[in-house]
């Protein structure tokens, strides 16, 4: 790897160990996943029980799909933070109308529902970044509270504790199943797979289609990428639009998960996930970074909320932790480029 | 400048005047006696102190924008409550207290902000990254400092004055918000340092090339905005009694909204400390008016959202410049090519 490094840059200088972490900076952030492991490892052997691993994985399956979206939005040079408010909306709206109107409907048309209407409310979001030229961190925090206001306001603010019986039984159908110290019976849900499946899908987009390409390059340079005949509106809605369809996925495996549907869930999250994309080597500027960076940034950011307290670290330290981390993260990233 | 009208600021003049009015006729009276207008004016400063914040990151351009301001007020107002009063009693030592509580907290908004500033122009992290993993950092040191706890700061008498005292009936926090933002809007306006400023907003290339100290003006900016936060922290305690990390949770939106409304461009170089006070108000009688009409919270959310997203329409296809100059007034010249910079700039 160090020799097709420096084969490729002949113009960087430093150690070859360096050369390598500018040309792929998620093997930095496998570093910092595998320390941090370690160190939990080391101050608490539970850590490494099938049964905390089940958690890590149930736990990372909707942070990794809003990462994914915010991903591709970050690639073409924007930001998301509405996705959580989409996904809260597509969660409750869905699992309340099932609940009320279609008690019988099948889990895939459930399914289908929620990510429609987050790719509908996602499209939203792209004709507005598009059309109102302004940042689209903006625009987002707009439209975040905007969806959060539908939601609440006309939709309803009342926890659904018993979902509908399709989606209930998703949540409870077991890939492995394991037992936890207590004797009790905990299971790996087969839904974590979909987090796998939507990583290809979107590195297949990303890095094997023209879109893909266009995505990077708009990242890279808007006024370039506009001068090579890229369609700068498609592009905008193809990003807010995937990012919202991936947040009405992840709101209704969040209710199928947590076989519960709760209007203030998600909404808040929205840093940790950036976080995840950002430690994962995307530049927040865009045209950079890589799905496995993303997925590994994912799993960086639910471990430390997760499992931090097991190391002996007091919960009240995490948000000081993740803080950190996306200064420090972000200061490599951007040091990076310069050499 | 002189003898032109700009559109922001007749626009802003007459949503206070409409909101009033309405307020008014649908209250009959009520909404404007001097009770009300005063608990108003006691709302306004928490706000538009972070809003000044948001204000002077947007104009330093260059994506400049402080997401972190009402956790760095939260955090001032936590560290400032715990370390002046572990040292000294608010009963015993009332103004003694309270002066120190007013430093400490400004320090630390201070000392917040330059963390900002420096990050973003020493190790060059964009200002959205920086300020974000910033809000996180801060609010995190609040719930270390405080184990996720209210903390309460007393009532000694100087705090408790400015949180709910008046002078010749106008609210004491509201004097020293206007105060405050009359030093900063003439420091912006007349000094060379915010003159510069604006300018580096307007062009960050030029700004570069003609020797401007970029570095040093951002420091200077977010540890500005930073101490605004401190000094918000500050009136959130006196008005409220307790200081806990998660007050003001949509206030970041709304400092924003604010901003925006006050015609403050996102893309820099732009801003009017008139039009940011009348922004601040106009929200504020707006806010006050839907808590009126006996509106949710939720809904409360949803406007903010929609008006948010409204004006950003208006400013990117400058509506009141149009509507302006189609009634007679005339619009400033030099506004029009402003305004076809930026859209070919996105």
């Amino acid at each position: 790897m160090s020799t097709l490094a420096s084969a490729y840059t002949p113009s960087t200088t430093g150690h070859p160990v360096r050369q390598v972490l500018a040309r792929r900076p998620e093997l930095f952030t496998l570093m910092l996943l595998v320390a941090l492991c370690a160190f939990v490892a080391a101050a608490n052997p539970d850590f490494l029980r099938l049964a905390t691993l089940f958690d890590l994985a149930r736990a990372s399956v909707v942070i990794g799909l809003f990462a994914l979206g915010v991903f591709v939005i970050l690639a073409a040079g924007g930001i998301d933070v509405s996705f959580t408010a989409i996904a809260a909306l597509c969660m409750y709206g869905v699992t309340k109308g099932v609940v009320e109107f279609a008690p019988g409907l099948p889990l895939p048309v459930v399914f289908t529902l929620s990510i429609a209407i987050g790719l509908g409310l996602g499209l939203v979001n792209g004709f507005l970044v598009h059309h109102l030229r302004v940042p689209s961190l903006i625009v987002t925090i707009g439209t975040q509270y905007t969806f959060r206001g539908l939601l609440l306001t006309f939709i309803g603010t009342i926890w659904i504790t018993t979902l509908p019986p399709q989606m209930d039984d998703f949540g409870k159908v077991a890939l492995l199943t394991t037992t936890s110290s207590q004797g009790a019976t905990i299971i790996l849900p087969l839904f974590v797979l979909i987090l796998p499946a939507v990583a290809v899908l979107t590195w297949w987009i990303l890095r094997r289609t023209l879109l893909g390409r266009a995505i990077f390059a708009v990242g890279g340079s808007p006024a370039v990428a506009e001068r090579l005949g890229y369609d700068l509106r498609s592009i905008h809605l193809f990003i807010f639009g995937y990012a919202g369809a991936l947040a009405g996925l992840a709101g209704i495996i969040h209710a199928c998960s947590n076989r519960q549907a709760n209007p203030f869930d998600l909404v808040g999250s929205e840093i940790d996930v950036i976080a995840a994309v950002v430690l994962g080597g995307a530049r927040i500027t865009g045209g950079t970074g890589t799905v496995v960076g993303v997925v590994l940034g994912t799993l960086l950011v639910v471990v430390i909320n997760n499992v931090l307290i097991m190391a002996g670290v007091p919960s009240t330290w995490q948000r000081v932790v993740v803080g950190a981390f996306i200064l420090i993260a972000g200061a490599f990233m951007v040091n990076r480029r310069r050499a | 400048m002189k003898g032109r009208l700009d559109p922001q600021l007749v626009f802003l003049v007459l949503t206070n005047v409409g909101i009033l009015a309405a307020g008014a006729w649908a209250s009959g009276g009520v909404f404007i006696d001097p009770y009300n207008l005063q608990s108003m004016a006691s709302q306004v400063p928490e706000l538009g102190l972070l809003a000044i914040g948001v204000m002077l990151a947007m104009i330093s351009g260059n994506g400049g924008i402080d997401l972190s301001g009402i956790a760095l007020a939260n955090l001032a107002g936590v560290t400032a409550a715990l370390l002046v009063g572990g040292m000294i009693s608010a009963d015993d030592a009332p103004l003694l207290f309270s002066v120190a509580f007013g430093i400490t907290a400004v320090a630390v908004g201070l000392a917040g902000g330059a963390v900002n500033g420096l990050l973003i122009a020493g190790s060059g992290l964009t200002p959205i990254l920086c300020t974000l993993g910033t809000q996180l950092l801060f609010t995190g040191l609040a719930v270390v400092l405080s184990n996720g706890r209210a903390v309460s700061t007393g009532s000694p008498a100087p705090l408790e004055e400015l949180g709910n005292g008046t002078f010749l009936q106008v609210p004491t926090s509201f004097l020293l918000f206007i105060a405050v933002a009359a030093l900063i809007g003439m420091g912006l306006r007349f000094t060379p340092s915010g003159i510069r400023l604006l300018l580096m907003g307007t062009n960050p290339v030029a700004a570069r090339f003609a020797g401007f100290a970029q570095g040093r003006m951002l420091v200077a900016t977010y540890a500005i905005s930073g101490a605004l936060a401190g000094l918000a922290g500050v009136i959130i305690a006196a008005r409220n009694v307790n200081v806990k990390w998660d007050y003001g949770g949509s206030y970041l939106l709304i400092a924003i909204l604010i901003a925006v409304m006050a015609g403050v461009k996102p893309e820099g170089g732009h801003g009017r400390m008139i039009c940011l006070l009348l922004s601040a108000t106009a929200l504020q009688l707006l806010s006050s008016f839907l808590n009126f009409l006996d509106v949710s919270n939720f809904f409360r959310d949803l406007a903010w959202g929609l008006l948010l997203l409204f004006f950003l329409a208006i400013i990117r296809y400058d509506a009141l410049g149009a509507l302006t100059s189609r009634i007679g007034w005339r619009a400033r010249p030099e506004g029009a090519p402003a305004a076809g910079d930026a859209a070919t700039k996105g």
